[in-house]
């Protein structure tokens, strides 16, 4: 109802006026962690990638010259093909792995299959291998010596593209898998009781419900895997013979070749598309956030057409066994003396020299350093991450350096990880950076995975703290307990099992990463995931399987760690999670 | 119990603006709460209540304007310097501590001993009447008992001031019903002054010693729930607490006089107004009354029953002015009276308007309810 009103208030006049509040001990305090955290990713993110971009645009002596180093890269034939070739590869298993993704997570929360735990779980398994260690079990399979090729005298020439779209699909299939499932599950049960009552068809259903709700899912799950697939050093370095693609033209300038001027310029080719994809994703995921309704009924599996349902079942059952059967091929690979030729057990595998390395420790003695390391980047990145996303979110006020911390945040998502390690080359390997002492350290190598794998657990821990009533941080502003103790003391045992999600997501990445420390070796702290590289370069492919091994076995016991560590917690905190 | 006898001012609030980015949430607002004062903020969401709690409790920063507090001026203390405690919606207990640790959460702040603060405590759970509860995780407690323990942590520390921020709106009915009513005893023990903010018009009338309506950013009008229900000072505030009829009308020539369509009827006129003027008339449905029960039989018009809804103690029947169809007036009349009187749809009723329940505001609205 419209009521005869009072004369409009002159906005103007008082909208840019606030009464300012005094700041305290703890306002200070804030802003003062605020500085550090912008500090932190200015000068280990934002400032290396500035630096990288000026080096594509100088010559070898430190001359600017414009896009001199672009116009080479697109007129040598030696380069130029990295980026088509890039793109192919990267839309090739984008198409594939969302396509082969969406019918398994469609079979998983749609259709009444039987094995469905253990069907999940396996559809996540390739998360514990890094990416390198698919592509050698490919060769193994369909190499010109692989088990498929020797039996059916077919050769699908694995080294070159097909190797490369099969690697990434397999490497990719459990991201885009989440994503899909988790846009599947939103859907509203009650859409498909109105729908039925108009008599609506099946295939109708499908279309104008199940894909039209998932839209933004399979979107935001092509994004990601576009990015993985672009972004993937190991796969291409292993598998990909000739083809090559921009992470290892980076790679081959940069080692092979000593020229930093080029290596740079292709990571900043490399950076656009995954920019672009970065940008893309967060418009679509925005989208989904505003499409969740509060209050859905939960969809119900239910019976298909047979064909339908025990089609996609076999489907199901021929993915998961391929996802098995590299792993399969692992083991053996480890335990064999010379594949495919003598197939006799050995442990022999286990204890080598690592290439370049003085003594002789065997895979273990890298394997600790990868743990340390992995160790390391979970400890003090969860606590970095966790806290700084508490500050950003639950501070009142200063919405402007909020939300450019938050940016600031997010950002290191859309850089590609070779594209920050080579960062890392230019400015810490300057003697001129006060930060330089870092170099050829353990604690760089810490530094950089931790700024690689920022943007996940930071969000996680923004999702996590967002479901903490707001009211909180009022609540003892009124009655006067400092901000640390409500950190301590509440937001941080409610946080628990997010906080160790984020712990178990920065160890596992720790332990298979290979483009962010590709170029941040350090002798004497040789990671497992990079001597996998080094070993099957050196040609010594079980050698490279039994480290692989290693590593998976690594990851797999720190999940079953993590698991057990929620469980206990969910167990004391019962008493007041549930009534 | 009426307001404590102490006029003096212990909560001062002086021409408060507060826009967020185009949109002006209070618009120089004052008001001014005794000590021990009851006070209720009314109004519809979006009206600026709980910005203006917010901004008492120093949680949003007003653009332009003062809060004073027990003489002092607090505008830019932080809230951690102010002296008030407050309850949300949502009770943000917190979930990892049992009831016992959130109230003694803001005596530890205040290095108060331990024994001191488990005294405090069980005080406190008595006060509240949930001795028993001490031990038990929020998540274990029922939602009164969750509002009642997010209370008590507000009081711990002996706050001057004490805030409700639509502390029932979360509750059941009937839990609401007796909450409202305890929490109106405990403040009248405790002698605490209380802003109270609601959207809940029976919630304002039942526990406040003054209720403040608010609208659009603006105090539409101050006073107590007889004046505010009897004297509602604009048709915003007439609508807005209890049921109301709206009728457009215009002055008519000879003084006292309101014409509706070819009805005349006589009314207390507002100064100010010329014949031919339009108003609108405010009439409570209950106070309408059915002739043949007052002695006299002017102010009548003949109406005709559309639909009757059975409420239980009375019916709320719908109406149309047999002189004038298109005024629909809502009438509520007693259940026992309308069996006596055989009153069904279709029925015919003559409706008297004393004088003084007819409330006439210039002007016409633009929309009729």
């Amino acid at each position: 109802m419209e009521y005869p009103g009072d004369p409009p208030l002159d906005i103007k006049s008082v909208q840019n006026k606030s009464v300012r509040q005094r700041l305290g001990y703890e306002d200070y305090l804030r802003r003062f962690f605020f500085v550090l955290i912008a500090l932190g990713l200015l000068t280990f993110l934002i400032y290396p990638i500035f630096i990288s971009l000026q080096r594509s645009f100088e010559n070898e002596i430190g001359e600017f010259v414009g896009l001199e180093n672009y116009i080479d890269y697109f007129t040598s034939s030696t380069t130029s093909a990295s980026l088509t070739h890039s793109l192919y590869i990267s839309a090739m298993s984008m198409i594939i792995t969302v396509v082969l993704a969406f019918i398994y997570a469609y079979g998983l929360s749609r259709i009444t299959i039987p094995g469905k735990v253990v069907l999940r779980a396996i559809a996540l398994m390739p998360i514990f291998m890094p990416s390198l260690v698919q592509a050698l079990g490919l060769i193994y399979f369909f190499g010109n010596n692989g088990v498929f090729t020797r039996l059916t005298g077919i050769n699908i020439h694995i080294y070159g593209p097909t190797g490369i779209i099969l690697s990434e699909v397999y490497y990719a299939f459990p991201h885009a898998f989440i994503i899909i499932a988790a846009a599947l599950a939103l859907a509203d049960a009650r859409l498909y009781e109105a729908a039925e009552s108009l008599r609506t068809r099946g295939s109708r259903m499908f279309t104008t419900i199940t894909l039209s709700g998932a839209r933004y899912g399979l979107l935001s799950a092509s994004f990601v895997v576009f990015t993985l697939a672009i972004t993937d050093f190991g796969a291409p370095k292993v598998i990909g013979g000739n083809y090559d693609v921009l992470a290892t033209d980076i790679y081959n300038q940069v080692i092979g070749q000593q020229n930093f001027e080029m290596g740079a310029t292709i990571s900043t080719l490399l950076l656009i598309p995954a920019l672009i994809a970065f940008v893309l994703d967060r418009i679509v995921q925005r989208r989904q956030v505003a499409m969740v309704s509060s209050g859905i009924t939960p969809m119900e599996p239910k019976p298909h057409q047979p064909l339908v349902q025990w089609g996609i079942f076999a489907f199901m059952i021929l993915m998961a066994a391929f996802i098995i059967s590299i792993y399969a091929i692992v083991v053996v690979g480890a335990f064999t003396q010379y594949w495919p030729y003598d197939l006799s057990l050995t442990l022999r595998n286990f204890t080598f020299y690592v290439a370049g390395t003085q003594h002789r420790g065997g895979a273990f003695v890298v394997l600790w350093n990868s743990i340390q390391m992995a160790f390391w980047t979970a400890l003090l990145g969860t606590i970095l991450i966790f806290f700084s996303a508490y500050l950003i979110d639950k501070t009142r006020g200063l919405t402007t350096s909020r939300s450019a911390l938050y940016l600031l945040s997010i950002t290191s998502l859309a850089i590609p990880g070779m594209v920050l390690g080579l960062a890392y080359i230019f400015t810490f390997n300057n003697p001129n950076n006060p930060l330089n002492f870092l170099y050829g350290t353990m604690a760089i190598l810490v530094i950089s995975t931790i700024v690689h794998y920022y943007t996940v657990p930071f969000l996680t821990a923004t999702t996590a703290l967002k479901q903490i009533d707001p009211e909180f941080e009022s609540i003892s502003e009124s009655l006067n307990a400092p901000f640390y103790k409500t950190f301590l003391r509440v937001i941080v045992p409610v946080s628990l099992p997010a906080i160790i999600s984020i712990a178990s997501y920065l160890f596992l990445n720790a332990m298979v990463t290979l483009s962010v420390v590709v170029f941040l070796f350090v002798p004497g702290k040789e990671l497992a995931s990079l001597s996998v590289m080094l070993l099957d370069d050196a040609g010594e492919t079980a050698q490279a399987m039994a480290m692989s091994l290693l590593i998976i076995v690594v990851g797999l016991l720190a999940r079953g760690l993590f698991y057990l560590l929620t469980r206990g917690i969910e167990r004391r905190s019962q008493a007041w999670t549930k009534r | 119990m009426p307001p404590s006898n102490n006029t003096h001012p212990y909560l001062v609030i002086e021409n408060i603006t507060k826009t967020f980015g185009e949109l002006v949430a209070l618009n120089d607002i004052s008001l001014s709460v005794k000590e021990g004062e009851f006070v209720c903020l009314l109004g519809p969401s979006g009206c600026g209540k709980t910005t203006l709690l917010r901004i008492i409790a120093g949680l949003e920063q007003q653009n332009v304007g003062k809060v004073f507090q027990a003489g002092e001026d607090i505008s830019r203390k932080p809230p951690r310097e102010r002296d008030f405690g407050i309850v949300f919606q949502s009770y943000a207990l917190f979930p990892n501590l049992s009831a016992e640790e959130n109230i003694a959460y803001g005596l530890e702040n205040r290095k108060v001993p331990k024994d001191e603060i488990r005294t405090r405590v069980a005080e406190l759970l008595e006060l509240i009447g949930l001795p028993d509860v001490g031990k038990k995780y929020p998540a274990q407690l029922s939602g009164g008992q969750q509002q009642r323990v997010a209370l008590a942590r507000a009081l711990a520390p002996s706050p001057g001031l004490l805030l409700l921020d639509e502390p029932l709106s979360a509750l059941d009915a009937r839990v609401r019903i007796s909450l409202r009513i305890e929490i109106k005893h405990l403040q009248n023990r405790l002698g605490i002054t209380t802003v109270f903010v609601t959207h809940d018009q029976e919630e304002a009338l039942v526990m406040a010693d003054r209720i403040v309506v608010m609208d659009q950013g603006t105090i539409e009008q101050v006073g107590n729930a007889e004046q505010i229900y009897r004297a509602p000072a604009s048709p915003f505030v007439a609508n807005f607490v209890g049921m109301m009829n709206f009728v457009p009308a215009e002055i008519g020539q000879e003084p006292g006089q309101i014409n509706i369509g070819s009805i005349t009827l006589e009314g207390d006129l507002p100064e100010g107004l010329n014949p031919g003027d339009p108003v609108t008339l405010a009439i409570r449905p209950e106070e309408i009354q059915l002739t043949g029960l007052l002695a006299d039989a002017s102010n009548t018009c003949q109406a005709t029953v559309i639909e009757s809804e059975f409420l239980g103690s009375v019916n709320r029947l719908t109406c149309s002015l047999d002189e004038d169809q298109q005024t629909r007036l809502l009438v509520e009349v007693s259940s026992n009276l309308m069996k006596e009187m055989e009153i069904g749809p279709d029925s015919k009723l003559s409706l008297q308007f004393p004088p003084e329940i007819i409330r006439v505001y210039p002007g016409q609205l633009a929309n009729q309810t």
